[in-house]
């Protein structure tokens, strides 16, 4: 069975299973978001995604496309939305992108970058949360962290438990990793978390500055611009 | 040898609680339960036990423990002082009691006495918004707390009395209006004859005839979740009660909890049979762990009267029993699918939907999730018919509802009114004057100022899920209520999504810079603003939590413009003044002289 979705006023079909975000991705059109990432489940943590379907406001990472379905991705209302939850992510930590690691691959500053932050609209917050370097591969800077949870959702073995878990609530979330497997957390894994860590929160020990500021992935193309590249795959 | 010893019992009686529950991930909220108040915090070593016991990591245990308010990593206290700080309680003088409690203890809010005998801690609304100031210490509950009696209390800990000698423990009913939810007609046998006498299918066309919608808040169709999960093909159903009533100024479900529990289990019954489940559940906020006694007793009762266990209430075929869960301190564990996380041994976070409860709930099984009231209204409808039912309220609105009413009256309590009744009908029957605000539907719902007061009760205009703080004239709206509701919503988001944990802290910014009088005009449309950022949270609690500052800006707005700076038209968030006050000590200066 074939399903039929319309994004922008398009008409696309997409696969059983696929989620909205993934459908528009496949298509050329890019959805910002900040939790969902390949081959982790999807949970709509940073509500970046929020778009309008069937008239009502969902996250496309976990609304799964459906036949008939109408999302409209980008309104003025939507982006407003996307572009306030990133200032809300900027003054809740400590984002020096100067001095981080992760410049050029962030993909929080990448999002600055595209809608065109200037001063945020909130006072900044100071944080002086821990920076944690007590395991011997990893530093945890929790200032940087968004909270995101994608590190918390993956399973680089789909049936073993993972190696980061959410503590405390509210503004006192942080993300912890599981210390009393650390002997078994090899470099690879912690390169691994560190790719899959979309700002400068996870930093695995070192290794620093492989690629030149300035020549990293959004220092060449905003982001989104590799999915906008597929170009119309207007059916 | 001694410590060895002693060692050796902390690890008997950890073993002794886990082989006492489920030896999985369901059992587990049981066992950190047990664990904290058998030692009055759950230790590391604890939790390496439970781990090793129940084949769960460490880390993930340390993530269910760390986000439950009455689950302590550190000690708390032989004695654990819980003292109620919401709104109501302040407005009733907690503050008095509070320092009673600190100069009697010596120590501080949010501390342990040095001798580790006396923990003195704050806890959000515990249900007894009719009796404060009031207290929760080792699961008793004490309430009108007196500066006299703090000190009984307080020298009875230091001679360690048993915690049921401290004095003047104990919670009043307060039903001042009862209706024909709370008036007792007939015998729980006979409701349940005459529900299980009739197919489930006749059961659920009962329940829609009579229009019911769930008493939560929410008002979702009782019959239709009930027909969306018997139509789920599964091997197990569960009907859930939810009975975690974390509502400021909400108290009803306590009420029916203690005082009309049968007529309660009969509606989980009935539910169960409609749906196809073979297990209920009630799933309790731990504030009401003071009722376990209660309630297991009645649960005994029914399953000797033969209304529960095997063949329930007489019909072949049908086994059903229910069974209490506690949570361990959450608000968003009221929100149905954080429910079902919780009684799962997890964080108690919202789920995405779909999938709704109804289709994969409680262990990927159909679900359905009903609110106390809901129930007992189910268990009537049976007894006397959706007729009956139907001709109370309203069209729309058929039926009762009880109202906890608190705050600036002189006759708090429940009163169970049909829908339909004003504002203004209600502030008779309680007894309230010079009154300023009413709080509708607890921080979540909306603040209405008297010109609203003539409008109804009901789903159609104004939807309560029961909770009515009434706030006269001697009050501060913005400081004594509207502060302490937002720092009760930045205090019980799960932090999941971004808006919920971080825009709620923004707002309380914004306000307290009103509250300073720095606050300007553009301060209030920014904070309109946001509203359309806090609607994209995914659960109900995020989705209100600005609602204390939303609904009074349009409702009150002279309280807020006569606050408001006129003069300028930018002020920094940033107090120059205030941050290098310490640096002007120092150096003899004088803030904001230029340097002089």
């Amino acid at each position: 069975m074939s399903i039929l979705i319309t994004i922008n006023g398009c008409e696309y079909r997409a696969e059983p299973g696929q989620s909205v975000l993934e459908t528009a991705k496949d298509n050329g059109i890019y959805i910002p978001t900040l939790c969902n990432y390949e081959g982790i489940k999807a949970q709509g943590c940073c509500r970046l995604c929020t778009c309008l379907i069937n008239g009502r406001k969902t996250t496309a990472c976990t609304a799964l496309a459906a036949d008939k379905m109408v999302v409209e991705t980008n309104t003025e209302e939507l982006e407003w939305i996307r572009s306030t939850i990133i200032e809300l992510l900027f003054v809740e930590g400590n984002h020096f992108c100067p001095a981080c690691e992760k410049s050029g691959s962030c993909e929080l500053q990448a999002l600055a970058y595209r809608y065109r932050m200037t001063v945020p609209q909130f006072p900044y917050s100071f944080s002086a949360k821990d920076v944690e370097s007590a395991h011997g591969t990893l530093l945890i800077d929790h200032n940087r962290c968004v909270l995101c949870k994608r590190c918390v959702r993956w399973r680089p073995e789909p049936e073993a438990p993972g190696w980061f878990v959410f503590a405390n609530r509210g503004h006192e979330v942080r993300i912890r990793f599981a210390h009393e497997r650390a002997a078994d957390f090899d470099k690879s894994l912690a390169q691994a978390a560190m790719d899959i860590c979309p700002v400068g929160a996870i930093i695995h020990k070192g290794r620093g500055y492989d690629i030149p500021i300035g020549r990293r992935k959004y220092d060449q193309l905003p982001i989104g611009s590799d999915i906008e590249q597929i170009g119309g795959g207007h059916e | 040898m001694n410590n060895l010893k002693i060692r050796q019992t902390e690890s008997a009686a950890i073993a002794a609680i886990i082989a006492s529950h489920n030896k999985d991930s369901t059992g587990l909220m049981d066992i950190l339960i047990d664990v904290q108040e058998r030692f009055r915090f759950v230790s590391k070593k604890a939790v390496n036990i439970i781990a090793e016991a129940i084949s769960i990591p460490i880390s993930e245990i340390e993530q269910t423990l760390s986000f439950y308010h009455f689950l302590s990593r550190t000690p708390t206290g032989r004695y654990t002082v819980y003292l109620n700080n919401s709104a109501v309680a302040g407005m009733m003088g907690r503050d008095k009691i509070a320092r009673a409690f600190e100069k009697e203890a010596g120590c501080k809010f949010g501390t342990v006495s040095e001798d580790g005998n006396i923990g003195l801690f704050n806890t959000p609304c515990i249900g007894m918004n009719d009796q404060e100031p009031s207290a929760i210490i080792n699961q008793r509950v004490f309430t009108r707390l007196s500066g006299e009696q703090v000190i009984k209390i307080v020298r009875a800990m230091k001679n360690g009395a048993a915690i049921d000698d401290l004095p003047g423990s104990g919670v009043q009913s307060n039903i001042i209006r009862p209706g024909p939810i709370l008036t007792i007609e007939a015998p729980t046998a006979e409701i349940l004859e005459k529900s299980v006498c009739r197919g489930p299918d006749d059961v659920i066309a009962e329940v829609r005839a009579a229009n019911l919608r769930g008493r939560g808040g929410a008002g979702f169709l009782t019959a239709m979740k009930w027909q969306l999960c018997r139509a789920v093909e599964a091997e197990r159903r569960y009907i859930f009660c939810n009975a975690d009533e974390g509502e400021p100024g909400t108290f009803k479900d306590r009420v029916i909890l203690t005082e009309r529990s049968e007529l309660l289990f009969a509606g989980m019954v009935i539910a169960g049979y409609a749906i196809g489940a073979a297990e209920g559940v009630l799933y309790l906020r731990y504030e009401y762990k003071y009722m376990t006694e209660h309630l297991e007793n009645v649960l005994r009762q029914m399953r000797e009267a033969g209304l529960l266990g095997r063949a329930a209430a007489s019909k072949k075929g049908f086994d059903f029993d229910i069974r209490l869960q506690f949570g361990g301190g959450s608000y968003v564990c009221g929100e149905e699918s954080a429910l079902l996380e919780s009684a799962e041994g997890k964080r108690g976070e919202p789920r995405d939907r779909p999938p709704f409860p109804v289709e994969k709930g409680y262990l990927q099984q159909p679900t359905v999730v009903n609110n106390v009231e809901t129930l007992c209204a189910v268990a009537k409808i049976m007894l006397k018919g959706a007729d009956w039912y139907r001709a109370l309220g309203t069209a729309q609105s058929t039926g009762t509802k009880l109202l906890s009413v608190s705050g600036d009256c002189g006759r708090p309590g429940i009163y169970e009114i049909e829908w339909g009744f004003t504002v203004n009908d209600i502030l008779r029957l309680v007894d309230a004057k010079d009154v300023q605000a009413v709080q509708v539907s607890g921080p979540s719902g909306t603040c209405i100022a008297p010109k609203e007061f003539n409008r109804r009760l009901a789903y159609e205009d104004l939807a309560t899920g029961g909770s009515m703080i009434v706030i006269d004239n001697r009050r501060d709206l913005l400081k004594d209520v509207v502060l302490n509701f937002t720092d009760f919503f930045i205090s019980e988001s799960c932090g999941s999504c971004v808006p919920c944990r971080a825009m709620t802290i923004q707002y309380k910014k914004k306000l307290e810079k009103i509250l300073r009088g720095n606050g300007i005009g553009a301060d209030i449309d920014q904070m309109l603003s946001w509203e359309k950022v806090m609607r994209v949270n995914r659960c109900g609690l995020g989705q209100t939590a600005a609602n204390p500052i939303l609904s009074t800006i349009r409702n009150f707005s002279k309280l807020y413009n006569s606050r408001l700076r006129g003069d300028i038209e930018f002020v920094s968030e940033f107090d120059l003044s205030a941050a290098v006050r310490e640096s002007c000590q120092v150096s003899n200066r004088v803030p904001g002289s230029g340097g002089k």
